[in-house]
């Protein structure tokens, strides 16, 4: 099959694999340690995949964000963005 | 009983996940592709990275679609939750009016959109319109197709029109399930008609009137067919909201890259909206 027409980009694919992979990873977490909802600092309840939609979501926004305030290089964004998802695991 | 967990359920969903897969998930990626790059006829592509994203955001036209699509939803919901919560509490509670209320106040939620557009176009034509004309008769020059105040207006009246019978229908359901005794209690009180409003109805209706706000917020964000049919984002760009310069920009001009990653921006604002629709539904659900 020849997918050559839709012009994907090694970079989209590791984006997208690095997603897949946090859904797997995600999947196997709550496999070996299944967890409960739990209400966090926003007084919601949230399951895991809750705070990494939470996570995904906020970084994207950091990301655009620096691009629209600061300027085109992203690792600052991205070491944010890290440290945003740490924070919404430990406390949302 | 105990609740049975057989994750091997799983697979019955399996189907619709292959679906999804095709008709969003695939195309939402295909969208991510095309907005770090740079296309060409002939299918030829040039990685750009966040290029195109950096554009949008320092694009005035973007800052100025979401500054009208701000104006526009701010506008909308500031007419249209006050006058449904005001229609509802007109409305006959028993009798047989009730049903002619409750037909007529749904007829304009069943006209699909373009034709809502195109009624409303044709109604405010200054030459022929019958609203167009009453108000030039008045002795007010009226001409959405160039004046941009007048344009406005008539999304705004259009829109209003369209959606307030929603927010009636959401309030008047909210009304109707507060339970007589609550009256009768502020009745013996001498409560007064703002006293009622304010500590019981208001309070009763708080749930339907979040989600009344929600749905409008979400839907008036989105909003494309009727400013399209009804103005064509015109006169200039006056009434070009996020959606119909999104169009603009993918179709009229066919900048993928740009048109793309503005998408995504868009895409990511109503994805922030429907996960605060859907906490507050869920958690509404949950108390109930």
């Amino acid at each position: 099959m020849n997918l050559s027409w839709m012009a994907w980009t090694p970079t989209t694919a590791a984006f997208f694999i690095s997603i897949a992979l946090m859904l797997v990873g995600m999947t196997v977490w709550q496999i070996v340690a299944p967890s409960e909802e739990r209400i966090g600092v926003l007084r919601i309840p949230t399951t895991p995949g809750d705070r990494l939609f939470l996570t995904l979501l906020g970084a994207a926004y950091i990301h655009l964000a620096w691009l629209g305030l600061v300027g085109p290089s992203l690792w600052w964004a991205l070491a944010i963005s890290v440290l945003y998802g740490l924070a919404v695991f430990r406390w949302v | 009983m105990d609740k049975v967990v057989n994750n091997r359920a799983w697979f019955m969903v399996l189907p619709v996940l292959v679906l999804v897969a095709f008709n969003a998930v695939i195309p939402l990626m295909t969208v991510v592709n095309y907005s770090v790059q740079e296309s060409f006829a002939g299918n030829v592509f040039f990685f750009e990275g966040s290029k195109w994203f950096e554009q949008v955001l320092h694009s005035e036209r973007f800052h100025a679609a979401l500054g009208r699509q701000f104006l526009f939803t701010g506008i909308i919901l500031a007419i249209e939750i006050p006058l449904g919560v005001a229609i509802a509490l007109a409305m006959p509670r028993r009798g047989p009016w009730v049903s002619v209320c409750l037909v007529l106040m749904a007829l304009p939620l069943l006209i699909p959109w373009n034709v809502v557009g195109a009624i409303w176009n044709i109604f405010a034509l200054p030459s022929y319109g019958l609203l167009g004309r009453t108000i030039n008769a008045l002795g007010i020059s009226f001409n959405f197709t160039r004046d941009v105040f007048d344009a406005w207006f008539t999304l705004i009246l259009m829109d209003v029109w369209h959606w307030t019978s929603l927010v009636v229908l959401l309030a008047y359901a909210g009304l109707m399930a507060i339970p007589d005794a609550y009256y009768q209690a502020a009745k013996i009180d001498g409560a007064s008609r703002w006293a009622v409003f304010r500590y019981i109805q208001l309070p009763k209706m708080r749930r339907v009137l979040t989600i009344a706000v929600l749905l409008r917020l979400m839907d008036s964000f989105m909003i494309y067919t009727e400013p399209f049919v009804l103005t064509g984002g015109g006169p200039g760009n006056a009434t070009t909201l996020l959606s119909i310069d999104l169009v603009k920009m993918a179709q009229g001009q066919f900048d993928l890259g740009p048109a793309a990653a503005m998408s995504l921006i868009y895409f990511l604002m109503v994805l922030a909206m429907s996960w605060v629709f859907y906490t507050v539904m869920t958690r509404e659900e949950a108390r109930t």
